[in-house]
């Protein structure tokens, strides 16, 4: 840490560091460019991995944008803190795409929520509300008046154009229009209605032939505005929103917000609470990655394969409906804790699963994965290099499958995750078919994990004792959790009172489906499927 | 062995008694017109219940159980819904060509009908290309396709047009091919004559080598030919919604729907025909015995347990692999097939001259 210190304050010695769980670090917005090329090129520094932009409103005290970096080569964390230009009309942040390929989306979130213009960014659409909404939603003075924004009855408003603001060799902020699909392009709308989309996404997919050209990802249509529900709600009644994100992992999800808040409020769970935690989480990965190899089968033609899958997930939903009392959207994980004690049948149901487990995946891979037709839709479609799963913040089992060891399980170990004797599943190769069996053997690495706590749940209080009201001090944090996706991070932004300032929501599914017009250029439109499906994202994550 | 033609013969003779000739013809013609109809429904319902019961069966699920006793009367349920169905009429398209498309389809599979081997003597058209007019008339219904695709005015539906297009003419070549090294094997294009040709023993059997290489091909071009997973590209769901007939419903779409499952039933009978002795019951020679037993079992039920059987194994393929891409579908067939097929072709016409066979 100490080092990081020194060098940035020789790159840039105006920068004010400020220690906290990570070392914040804050840059005027005119040295912000050159600083952040010198964050992402030093070989001393190298933060190569763009975790999240955190959009701000400090109110009278101004907007900007928290930038949270990892270095993937010595797993060091950094944020840093840039405040926008200009008056609250125009909030002007100078882009940082050309470093960090992910930015793009994330400054147009940015822009979405807050107004903030990114100088040079090529793409200045809202990402998430429509064309025409008035107002930026996460701005504190932002008027909820539903006159302004009514219902409409009307077709969405559909463009081909985006503003773009272009610095100028003289300093000059000028506002240009740039096309985003040619006249003449033959642009096939694949969604938001599609069995192949996993949910209300739609690419327009400019094609020639049956070749793809460019996709333009068009989010937005189950979009919540979560973040803005949090700002209005105690902290225990922001976990409730977790399960309805990335619903198939909604236990690590709470486990992360839990986690973030216990911190924040010094609450100390016992380890039968945190035992619990993580056997939750694991079974929720399984039957994740059980749900994605069979969908993803009949994406690609093999129907059967779903229902063979589905036979282990249910086992697994029938134990988490015994416990956590649901099947799908858990709220299960609270703050102290869990909500209620382990089922008496647990330990038994638990070990009948991991009994039937390896035989089912020994199954699945003698009926798909060694089959011809499944090996030659798969291998070296959708190639995703290292560099660029880490440029574009693709993580999970999708960054690992590109030999990227990304599991926050292993390179920053949360819970009791630092005792159990598990392996990060790592392939080379990066294309669609090591992308699914990197799922495939990750359920075996979490059924090690399970055997290992399932026999050795010690006794104790599932959950401590925390203040009905419960206020967090002033200060932020930033948390991450291995999702069943991938990175799933949370920032908190607290001004002493009993609900967040700002809670802001990483999602590990945003940067997958970002990242898929980048590697589907010039493959077949058959291969979008293979390798949207390979991605696994789900899209009321990436809408929040 | 009973011939069923005495039948047929007895009914031409009882209705000359009473009316001219030309009247007599022209009440058959319409009585096997009614009775083809019929049996095309019949069996199509059929089909969509078996194909989902054996899905159902591969899937560890039961399938339809609940109209009637074992879901028997799901697919007549299904039926009479498809029909009070509403034909959604759209906007921007050409309704003329809109409107053919369906007719085209069914009118190819139905008229494949009319040279199947059925049973002994209930041939409804024996000439002497009979074989050769099935191909022709089967390849009727990709117009059917590639209207519907180009009709509908919509991306999908042409891409899944334009996928079907060059995949069936692509894998007509094969059949054709698998067709033609039969008929060397047969000597005649008539269906009859290949029927009579078995008499001795199936070709599958007698053919050896070059029958089975030719077997096999003939199978997966059959699978291909009907858009049948795992060469179901025109109408691939997860990439194209439902291909070229995604904007039909009603009983257009039905109609699409019925000529899918009886281009099943007509791939496979032709495979019975050509490999395993269309409605000749299983002769094996030196066996008199076992022959005259196997006689006994009329020649009707023959010809469509043999279809069914085959139709087993095509719905098998569906619901095990997964579905190809257009690139490699064309690969399979220009690379692969088609020079298999040739060779196979030279292999036979040796194996014929020399008098190799059995």
């Amino acid at each position: 840490m100490s080092n990081i210190r020194e060098k940035i304050s020789t790159l840039l010695p105006e920068a004010v560091i400020e220690d906290g769980d990570i070392m914040q670090v804050t840059v005027p917005d005119a040295k912000w460019h050159d600083f952040a090329k010198s964050l992402r090129n030093d070989a001393d520094l190298s933060f190569d991995f763009l975790v999240t932009i955190v959009g701000m409103d400090w109110k009278e005290n101004g907007m900007g944008c928290v930038y949270y970096l990892t270095s993937t080569k010595f797993n060091t964390h950094l944020a840093v803190k840039v405040m926008a230009t200009g008056d609250r009309e125009r909030p002007l942040i100078h882009s940082i795409f050309d470093l960090w390929a992910i930015a793009t989306i994330y400054e147009r979130e940015v822009y979405d929520f807050f107004g903030i213009i990114f100088i040079n960014n090529p793409d200045m659409r809202r990402l998430f509300l429509n064309l025409d909404w008035k107002g930026y939603p996460l701005r504190k003075d932002y008027d909820e008046d539903p006159s302004i924004n009514p219902v409409s009855i009307e077709n969405e408003r559909q463009t081909d154009f985006t503003d773009v603001w272009i610095e100028t060799a003289d300093g000059k902020i000028e506002k240009h229009e740039r096309r985003i699909f040619q006249p003449e392009d033959f642009v096939v709308n694949i969604g938001p209605q599609h069995p192949a989309t996993h949910g209300v996404l739609r690419f327009r997919t400019a094609i020639d032939g049956e070749t793809i050209k460019k996709i333009d990802i068009y989010l937005g249509y189950i979009h919540r505005g979560v973040e803005k529900i949090y700002e209005k709600l105690t902290y225990p009644q922001t976990l409730h929103f977790m399960d309805r994100l990335d619903y198939f992992s909604a236990h690590p999800y709470h486990h992360c917000l839990c986690m973030l808040i216990e911190e924040a409020a010094g609450i100390e769970i016992s380890r039968r609470a945190q035992v619990i935690r993580v056997l939750m989480d694991e079974l929720s990965r399984i039957a994740s990655h059980c749900l994605f190899i069979g969908t993803y089968c009949m994406d690609l033609g093999a129907t059967t394969m779903l229902f063979y899958t589905l036979r282990v997930r249910e086992q697994i939903l029938d134990i988490m409906e015994k416990t956590c009392g649901a099947r799908m959207t858990f709220n299960y994980d609270c703050i102290g804790g869990v909500m209620q004690d382990l089922h008496p049948d647990f330990v038994k149901d638990v070990h009948a699963l991991l009994d039937v487990l390896p035989a089912n995946i020994k199954e699945y891979n003698k009926i798909f994965t060694g089959n011809v037709i499944a090996r030659n839709r798969m291998e070296n479609v959708g190639v995703l290099t290292r560099e660029d799963a880490i440029s574009w913040a693709v993580t999970g089992p999708n960054g690992r499958g590109s030999g990227w060891a990304c599991d926050v399980r292993k390179c920053a170990p949360y819970s009791i995750y630092s005792e159990l004797d598990f392996e990060e599943v790592v392939r080379e190769e990066g294309d669609s078919m090591a992308r699914f069996k990197v799922r495939m053997d990750e359920m075996v690495q979490s059924a090690r994990i399970i055997a290992q706590l399932v026999d050795n749940i010690p006794e104790g209080d599932y959950c401590v004792k925390v203040p009905k009201v419960l206020k967090l001090p002033v200060g932020h944090w930033f948390k991450m959790v291995e999702g069943c996706r991938g990175t799933f991070g949370i920032y908190l932004e607290s001004d002493g009172t009993t609900n967040p300032y700002r809670l802001k929501i990483a999602p590990p599914c945003l940067p997958a489906a970002a990242v898929v017009d980048h590697i589907t250029d010039g493959q077949k439109i058959a291969d979008l499927i293979t390798i949207g499906g390979s991605l696994d994202y789900i899209v009321p994550d990436i809408d929040r | 062995m009973q011939d069923l033609s005495v039948g047929t013969a007895w009914l031409h003779s009882f209705l000359t008694d009473y009316i001219p000739e030309w009247a007599a013809v022209t009440l058959e013609c319409l009585l096997i017109g009614v009775g083809l109809m019929l049996l095309y429904a019949v069996l199509a319902l059929f089909y969509i219940l078996f194909e989902r019961k054996v899905c159902a069966y591969f899937q560890c699920r039961l399938g339809p159980n609940r109209v009637g006793p074992w879901g028997l009367m799901q697919s007549i349920a299904d039926m009479f819904k498809i029909l009070i169905k509403e034909l959604i009429s759209l906007n921007h398209i050409d309704k003329f060509l809109f409107a053919l498309a369906p007719y085209l389809v069914i009118i190819a599979s139905m008229l494949a009908f009319a040279v199947l081997p059925w049973g002994n003597g209930l041939q409804i058209i024996d000439f002497n290309v009979g074989i050769f007019f099935l191909l022709a008339v089967s390849s009727i219904g990709v117009l059917g396709i590639l209207l519907a695709g180009w009709s509908s005015n919509n991306k999908f539906t042409l891409i899944g047009a334009l996928r079907s297009g060059a995949q069936m003419v692509s894998y007509e070549l094969s059949m054709g091919l698998c067709v033609v090294t039969m008929v060397v094997m047969a000597g005649t294009m008539s269906v009859g004559g290949i029927v009579e040709a078995q008499n001795h023993l199936w070709f599958i059997f007698s053919g050896h080598i070059p029958a089975i290489i030719a077997f096999v091909i003939f199978m997966i071009a059959g699978t291909a030919e009907t858009n049948r997973g795992p060469f179901d590209l025109p109408e691939a769901e997860s990439e194209l919604t439902a291909g070229y007939h995604t904007e039909y419903s009603g009983i257009h779409f039905g109609f699409f729907y019925l000529a899918e499952y009886l281009n099943l039933f007509i791939v496979s009978g032709v495979a019975a025909l050509l490999f395993f002795g269309g409605w000749m019951p299983l002769h094996i020679p030196g066996l008199d015995a076992f022959n005259h037993v196997m006689d006994y079992i009329p020649s009707f039920v023959w010809f469509i347990g043999k279809a069914i059987a085959l139709s087993f194994i095509i719905i098998w393929f569906k619901w095990t692999f997964p579905r190809l891409r257009i690139d490699q579908l064309l690969t399979l067939e220009w690379k692969y097939l088609l020079p298999i097929n040739l060779f196979n072709l030279v292999l036979m016409v040796i194996v014929v001259t020399f008098g190799l066979y059995l």
